[in-house]
């Protein structure tokens, strides 16, 4: 059974094909990077994962359950989690409340009209306990706004773990960090149980190479190589991707 | 309520409501444009209406024609409408909710100052002298002026096309209604284009009210009463989409003076009826992009 | 310290209020204080859209009016109070509920477009079907209610009716947001997209906020009729969409007596103007053109900042660093320009 798989997936916008009959099958437990020059259509391919964007054509599994036309809020109920490329956290807000946020999507409480948030301490300190995963828990009560793009990313994936995900789905989770600030990230994601299921997309390729148990090269919407590491890199295409001869 | 409508009627029905479908075009295309263009649905739009009216009827008072008329108060509100994009609108450039805000509250003073102006009488200008009889075809009477007004209505049309579709202008604000920011880049000066645009959507409305006073008359709330109309056509017929304010516009002059008859009182309520529907079924309108 | 400020304030505040006809003799006044609280009720209904869900209406007379007319109606038609306030909220969540799925086929500038129009049909109805609502010449609301016996037709009495029902609006709004679905609408407002990710239905939550705005709404209309004793469709007009909109920005959007002070400022103004000019409109225009332009986060919230920087220089010591946050940061409005 696998955990994340995508058939024959297809996206056109106006006449440009962003995604080209796309398979990808993600064994349970796996971690899969997904990598690509810019414009490839890699977070496309995430959009169309978590379903903000509705393919054209093809199906998306989720531990053998078809997701294709599962609208988008019900997917994380489902296991699957995200984070953007671009940081869009709730910047009025503190590092606590955003990743609170990210609990209480899941809750039955999200509802409840009369009962006061911050008097919810149950949920509270669970997120204070996602955010000492993560090494933010000294700064938990700091304001979004007084924090650095290190300690922010380090927010959105707390806030993507705390959601106990059975499928991760990273996007760019290096994007902008120093080399210290991505060894902390690194660490972080090695830390991440072996149930998890994590698919990543990097534009760095440095960096996560050696995490990943199995690659996928997309250009231009398509699949060009797709195998272990040692396997992606002998591939004389990957060559003429990344380099163009 | 429901009443039995002749032949006869029907034609005459017909004439008013391509009559009424042309003003609304010559209305709505400058909304069209400017929401088209800048985001923005120009609360003001009524009011441009109704101020070119006003304007009309005191150069009619004072004896000037018809047409020069229509074509002086279109300049001049083209002109106050430049002066408040620069001074206004252009300060709270890329704030689209503001500007929105910003053109309710100009709509309220426009309105008191026309109050102010011209008091609260109604005006009715006769039209021009050379259009007011009527043309007998079929053995029916067609009033020449509505006529006309379908006639200035489909020339403003095609001119409108050969711009948009045809000169760098157009070329320029159809890269600006696609996207903005690339449009930018390319050396566009987008923000030229806003003011023209605004003096050109404020112009055309202006003269519009000029085209309708001899039909619609002029009076305190006309502004608020054409402003709907025209966020209809617009929803109905897409933003940005000359073919669809036109298609728009006629459908609802025809369902306005067909459900005048049929359903007396309540048609002001039905024309919005296409709309919702719309709304439902196909929100980006008949022929419209994604805007909104 | 700025914590113990405000509640000293709100405290004053409440005890003036409380007492209010006793200071104020006039009736003339003490109705101008009843109009404001009613339109105060209004004001927060409408700000848990603009201000929380970050959802502009300008079509929220026409709920208003929907309330205002079915009570009126239905009391013509021989309805007792209880039965027709019971009534006509229930067409009004009704109403609501339909202005929710349509204006919510689009966000932003589309749903403003939208609800616009919806103010509008109301309006259309209200001045053209006069078979039903008597077009201009409005609707006669006899009697005013008289809960538990105790008659409302005097200023003083009346104006203890409406304080009651703001205080209980109060509440609900001090509730709602602190509740997890209060704070479910703000991320809608902050991050739509990211709340959907995290498993909130937007569409639902934006929904159902447009619902409870509806009530009080409703309440706010319902006020209304029992205040004037009559209705006509010019409360469902733009004007009134635009004054109430207007009471909301210009109070502040961010906070929870925003609205309240700008429902003030809109309410004495306009009486005010209109003993001396006729010009409501045209002073209604300039106030908007002037906030809009050079105050977006509305006069309260300006003021307010204006303090603290006054106080953090009283208070200015060489160890402080700056002004510490002193409230808890989710108690804390943010600063924010209208949504």
């Amino acid at each position: 059974m696998t955990a994340l798989s995508v058939t024959n997936l297809c996206k056109q916008f106006g006449g440009l094909r962003v995604t080209a009959n796309v398979n990808l099958a993600v064994a349970p437990g796996e971690r899969r990077l997904i990598i690509g020059p810019n414009g490839a259509g890699k977070t496309t391919l995430f959009n169309l994962i978590t379903g903000e964007i509705a393919p054209d054509s093809g199906s998306i599994r989720l531990f053998e359950k078809d997701i294709t036309r599962v609208s988008v809020h019900r997917r994380p109920h489902l296991g699957m989690a995200r984070t953007y490329q671009i940081i869009t956290l709730f910047a009025s807000d503190t590092i606590l409340r955003n990743v609170t946020l990210a609990l209480l999507g899941l809750s039955r409480l999200r509802w409840s009209l009369l009962r006061d948030l911050d008097q919810q301490h149950a949920l509270i300190e669970r997120a204070r306990a996602a955010l000492a995963r993560v090494g933010l828990a000294e700064i938990a009560d700091r304001p979004l706004s007084q924090t650095s793009y290190g300690e922010r990313r380090r927010v959105e994936i707390a806030m993507a773990l705390a959601q106990d995900p059975k499928v991760l789905l990273l996007d760019e989770p290096f994007a902008g960090l120093s080399i210290d600030e991505r060894r902390d990230v690194r660490q972080l994601l090695n830390a991440i149980p072996r149930e998890v299921t994590v698919v990543m997309i990097e534009h760095n390729t440095d960096v996560a190479l050696d995490w990943a148990e199995r690659i996928m090269l997309l250009h231009f919407g398509e699949v060009i190589v797709e195998g272990t590491r040692a396997e992606v890199v002998a591939n004389p295409r990957t060559r003429e991707v990344y380099l163009g001869h | 309520m429901m009443t039995q409508i002749t032949s006869a009627q029907a034609a005459i029905l017909a004439i008013n409501s391509l009559a009424l479908g042309g003003l609304l075009f010559l209305l709505s295309s400058g909304f069209s444009l400017i929401f088209g263009l800048m985001r923005i649905p120009n609360l003001m739009h009524g009011s441009f209406f109704m101020l070119g009216a006003y304007f009309g009827v005191t150069l009619l008072g004072w004896g000037t024609n018809f047409w020069l008329a229509a074509v002086l108060s279109g300049l001049a509100v083209a002109a106050i409408g430049g002066v408040i994009e620069r001074l206004l609108l252009r300060r709270l450039e890329g704030q689209v909710l503001p500007q929105v805000l910003l053109t309710l509250g100009l709509a309220f003073i426009i309105a008191d100052i026309c109050l102010m102006v011209w008091t609260g009488d109604p005006y009715q200008p006769s039209a021009p002298s050379e259009l007011r009889g009527a043309v007998t075809a079929f053995g029916m009477f067609f009033p020449l002026y509505r006529l006309a007004i379908l006639g200035v209505a489909v020339v403003i049309a095609i001119a409108l096309w050969i711009m948009v579709d045809w000169t760098r202008l157009g070329a320029m604000i159809r890269a600006g209604v696609d996207d903005p920011p690339i449009a930018r880049v390319v050396g566009i000066k987008v923000s030229q284009l806003f003011t023209l645009i605004f003096c050109l959507g404020a112009g055309l409305a202006a003269f519009a009210g000029v085209m309708g006073a001899p039909y619609l008359s002029v009076y305190p709330g006309l502004d608020f009463e054409m402003l709907p109309l025209a966020l209809i056509v617009v929803i109905l017929g897409g933003a940005g989409s000359l073919l669809g304010t036109l298609v728009g516009s006629f459908i609802i002059g025809f369902l306005y003076n067909f459900g005048q008859v049929r359903f007396p009182g309540l048609a002001y309520v039905i024309l919005f009826l296409p709309m919702l529907l719309v709304l439902v079924l196909r929100p980006q309108g008949l022929f419209g992009r994604n805007v909104a | 310290m700025i914590v113990k400020l405000r509640y000293a304030a709100i405290a004053i505040a409440l005890a003036l209020l409380a007492t209010l006809p006793m200071w104020v003799g006039n009736s003339y006044y003490i109705n101008i204080a009843s109009q404001f609280l009613l339109f105060a009720v209004f004001a927060l209904a409408l700000n848990v859209l603009v201000g929380y869900a970050g959802l502009v209406s300008l079509g929220h007379a026409g709920l208003f009016a929907v309330a205002g007319y079915s009570g009126a109606l239905l009391l013509q038609a021989g309805f007792d109070h209880l039965a027709a306030i019971a009534a006509a909220i229930v067409i009004t969540l009704v109403a609501s509920a339909v202005f929710a799925a349509l204006a919510l086929r689009s966000t932003g500038i589309g749903f403003l477009m939208i609800t616009l129009a919806l103010g509008q049909i109301v309006w259309g109805v209200a001045y053209r079907w006069a078979s039903l609502t008597n077009g201009d010449n409005g609707v006669n609301v006899s009697t005013r209610p008289a809960p538990f016996g105790l008659s409302l037709a005097s200023a003083p009495s009346f104006y203890f009716a409406t304080l009651i029902v703001f205080l209980l609006a109060i509440a609900s709004m001090a509730v709602f947001v602190r509740s997890p679905f209060g704070a479910s609408l703000r991320g809608t407002r902050d991050q739509a997209r990211r709340m959907n990710a995290l498993g909130y239905n937007v569409w639902l939550i934006r929904f159902l906020a447009i619902v409870f705005s509806g009530f009080w709404t409703g309440v706010a209309g319902l006020l209304f009729i029992y205040y004037n004793q009559f209705i006509s469709p010019q409360i469902s007009a733009l004007t009134s969409s635009a004054e109430v909109l207007l009471m909301v920005i210009s109070g502040g959007t961010a906070t929870l007596f925003g609205p309240v002070a700008g429902a003030a400022i809109v309410v004495i103004m306009k009486n005010v103007v209109s003993a001396y000019i006729e010009r409501w409109n045209l002073v209604l225009g300039v106030i908007f053109v002037v906030i809009i332009s050079f105050m977006p986060e509305g006069l309260v919230p300006g003021t307010v900042r204006l303090l603290r920087w006054a106080w953090g220089r009283l208070q200015a010591k060489p160890s402080a660093a700056g002004e510490r946050p002193s409230e808890r940061p989710s108690e804390r409005p943010s600063e924010e320009r209208v949504p």
